[in-house]
């Protein structure tokens, strides 16, 4: 919030003269009631392999995030321009593989990925979409200055905090919603309702079913699952409500079997069809990839779209949005080392202390090293797994991130934040919530945001001008 | 509706339905105790058997003391029909069907968990059961009073209503089998204390102690009492009256969905019955065989209804 020769930033001055005025007791009981009103409404995820405590909340920081229009205009842009360029290099790597043909990308990335699904070649989804809902993970380094970090075009979590943690803004802070102009997000999932129905298989913009698939109640991120169901208005399905009926996917009423144009799914593609992927897999549809193929129901986010957002793939993107659209990339990629690369694997060894390294394949801020700040005996131990797999990894270069103040015991306190933008594509166009998930570091110095390694969350402001 | 939420909703209701019956029954064993000297064991094991969990109790416990008793009807989670196990099944049941509930239905069953969670975490004292059993009740006529106060009238709620009213006949029911010994008129002592503590335990274990004297019927004849608890048509907790419930709530669905199911001819059946009976030719006919008969014919229904509207395929 602060930049050093000259105060608040911009869009936060408002807000701190609001900030200024009030009593920290009060803001401190707000903080109380806020968690309060999180666990008795059951906004919480669960925890793998914690059995004690299975059920957490993610801590909320009421200090919201203040982007101003214009450093949200050209964030937009550079989304947008980014999930254009993947929708087309999905169609393209599962049809004609023009980027290999044409020397961008090596095909072994994309053939030997295990996250290319064969069973997607030459199938096109219903409206050409692959990535129904897109995730970017952003941070920013500086003025106007956005990196992107992932792109999440499988099944990105975190839109139901992004809606509650407004919510509950509005409810302990109405006054800020009338002296600052903040782009409203509400409208998520009235909109994802209806661009998941645009992209169903037949013309049905009214009477189309949409339905969400969810592992179950167990999954970590079940809470979403229901909230979203709840909230666009549509049935929350496990496998075992749905089958394969004359063709299509129904699912069991109280009345007997219902069709479903399009799935949501919140599982991921090893489990969606045991005939197809896992055999041993309770979670999906059995023949549920036939239907498919048929033509006869939309899967959002469509099988096989993993491939665009694995870490290897992740540093062409520059490349590809070229490549398919003839434009330079607006956003920046953070440099990334390939440690398949031989060479290159010699130079993170050597610079390990200095670099962040990832498995390609990672999620959630599993398996990851912070060079900076891991011990001597940390860096030996990873450099050895780097050495036994080096393909199995990327690594990048810490960058001095942006912080923003959270509220901590002691006053404001600086920490370190990422931004996921919440993208929803339909075959009528790409819009973005103004805003997204603001994840923050809790913990002093830390760049790990990721809800499942102790990191919190924001309230994310876009300004009107 | 999809036929798992159905169910969930179904289940919901059931396990919110035990736990307050459970709570009820561990209070009324806490009344005898206290009000008699001697030896307790008989009424707690009657309490055990009562709730239907001789088995699961006997294979932990070799005696029936207060302490142990109340802790396994309270807090022992393997003990299906516990407080604390009931609680967490009934909250499992609405997170699962959570899209079908309004915001107050699920926040008020999501704050009873969380209070059973923190009252039950240690062994209950003595001194603190009172309060506790309270908290029981209280919360589950906050969910029942969220659920009438907000939610549509539609199958969402009649789904609700059944599985109550199915959870209640059944525990009224089981209440008669285990003492009737006491109601049969051969067995019993018009006005000997004995059975008036006996009697009392029942109508207390109802939540019926007061609307039985209410009725004006104040004096605890066996049959008095037997036909209040089996045919009464204003107790909410009679056999006939849930029967009732269960039958009316049937009919909504078949009139919202157009369709009569075979659960809607076991049900008619079931109150038919019911309506046959004096209390005088239950108990010619036995009163011990004719719950039986009815316990069965309840749990058929609840079958009935579990595979006419697709709970589980």
């Amino acid at each position: 919030m602060l930049s050093a020769p000259d105060g608040a930033r911009a869009p936060y001055r408002a807000y701190k003269d609001w900030f200024s005025n009030q009593n920290p007791s009060r803001l401190k009981k707000k903080a109380k009631e806020a968690e309060a009103f999180f666990r008795r409404t059951g906004i919480t995820f669960n925890v793998y392999g914690q059995e004690a405590a299975q059920e957490r909340l993610i801590p909320f920081d009421l200090i919201p995030r203040i982007i101003s229009n214009r450093e949200w205009t050209k964030l937009s842009r550079g989304i947008e321009q980014r999930v254009r360029a993947i929708n087309m290099f999905l169609h393209d790597i599962y049809h004609r593989q023009e980027i290999s043909r044409a020397g961008i990308i090596p095909i072994d990335l994309i053939a030997q990925n295990a996250a290319f699904l064969p069973q997607m070649m030459g199938l096109s989804p219903p409206g050409n979409v692959y990535t129904h809902i897109v995730g970017t993970d952003i941070v920013r380094t500086g003025e106007d200055d956005f990196y992107v970090l992932e792109d999440n075009a499988r099944t990105p979590s975190g839109v139901s905090y992004m809606l509650e943690n407004r919510e509950t803004m509005l409810q302990m802070f109405p006054e800020l919603f009338s002296q600052n102009r903040v782009k409203p997000v509400s409208d998520y999932p009235k909109n994802l309702r209806r661009s998941l129905a645009e992209c169903a298989p037949h013309q049905c913009s009214d009477s189309c079913t949409v339905a969400i698939l969810t592992p179950g109640i167990h999954n970590s991120a079940y809470f979403e699952h229901s909230f979203l169901a709840d909230q666009m208005g549509v049935e929350l399905v496990e496998g075992h409500d749905l089958r394969v009926v004359d063709g299509h996917i129904a699912m069991r009423t109280t009345q007997g079997y219902r069709r479903i144009d399009v799935l949501y799914r919140r599982v991921d593609d090893d489990y969606l069809d045991p005939l197809n992927f896992r055999p041993d897999s309770m979670l999906g549809v059995p023949g549920i990839m036939d239907v498919y193929r048929a033509g006869n129901i939309t899967i959002a986010n469509a099988p096989g779209t993993g491939i665009a957002d694995d870490k290897a793939i992740y540093s062409y993107i520059p490349d590809i949005i070229q490549f398919y659209t003839g434009e330079k990339a607006i956003l920046k990629n953070v440099e990334t080392y390939r440690c398949a690369e031989p060479d290159t694997l010699k130079f993170v060894l050597e610079n390990l202390a200095d670099l962040v390294v990832k498995e390609v394949h990672g999620s959630g801020g599993y398996g990851m090293l912070v060079g900076p700040a891991a011990s001597r005996q940390e860096l030996a131990d990873f450099a050895d797994k780097l050495r036994a797999r080096p393909s199995n990894y990327i690594a990048q270069p810490t960058l001095s991130l942006s912080t923003v103040p959270i509220f901590a015991k002691k006053g404001l306190a600086p920490r370190h934040v990422d931004l996921r933008p919440f993208v929803l594509v339909s075959p009528k166009g790409i819009e973005i919530t103004p805003g997204g998930l603001t994840r923050v570091a809790l913990q002093e110095g830390s760049l790990v945001v990721n809800s499942s390694q102790g990191g919190g969350t924001k309230d994310t402001w876009v300004l009107e001008d | 509706m999809l036929g798992k939420t159905a169910g969930g909703l179904y289940w919901m209701f059931r396990f919110l339905e035990r736990s307050e019956n459970t709570a009820r029954l561990i209070e009324a064993g806490f009344r005898i105790a206290l009000t008699r000297s001697s030896d307790t064991s008989s009424d707690w094991k009657s309490v055990v058997t009562t709730a239907g969990v001789r088995r699961g109790y006997d294979a932990i416990h070799d005696d029936y003391t207060a302490e142990n008793v109340v802790d396994y009807l309270l807090r022992d989670t393997t003990n299906p029909s516990s407080v604390m196990a009931a609680t967490e099944s009934a909250r499992t049941n609405a997170r699962m069907v959570r899209t079908a509930l309004t915001t107050e239905v699920w926040e008020a069953v999501n704050e009873s968990w969380m209070a059973m969670k923190k009252a039950l975490a240690a062994p209950v004292r003595e001194t603190e059961l009172p309060a506790v059993l309270g908290a029981v009740r209280r919360h589950s006529a906050l969910v029942r009073g969220a659920l009438h106060g907000t939610m549509l009238r539609n199958d969402i709620y009649d789904f609700a209503q059944i599985g109550t009213a199915l959870e209640r006949a059944d525990n009224t029911a089981r209440i008669i089998d285990v003492k009737y010994y006491t109601l049969l008129p051969s067995a019993s002592f018009v006005g000997s204390p004995l059975d008036n503590v006996q009697w009392e335990t029942v109508l207390r274990s109802v939540s019926a102690h007061r609307s039985f004297r209410w009725l004006g019927e104040g004096e605890m004849t066996s049959s008095g009492i037997a036909s209040f608890l089996i045919l009464d048509t204003r107790f909410p907790r009679s056999l006939y009256f849930a029967s009732s419930l269960i039958e009316e709530n049937l009919a909504y669905l078949a009139k919202d969905y157009g369709t009569r199911m075979t659960c809607h001819d076991l049900i008619d059946a079931q109150l038919a019955a019911l309506r046959r009976h004096t209390i005088k030719s239950i108990f010619d006919e036995g009163l011990h065989e004719f719950i039986s008969t009815f316990i069965r014919a309840n749990n058929a229904i609840g079958a009935q209804i579990e595979q006419d509207y697709r709970f589980n395929g």
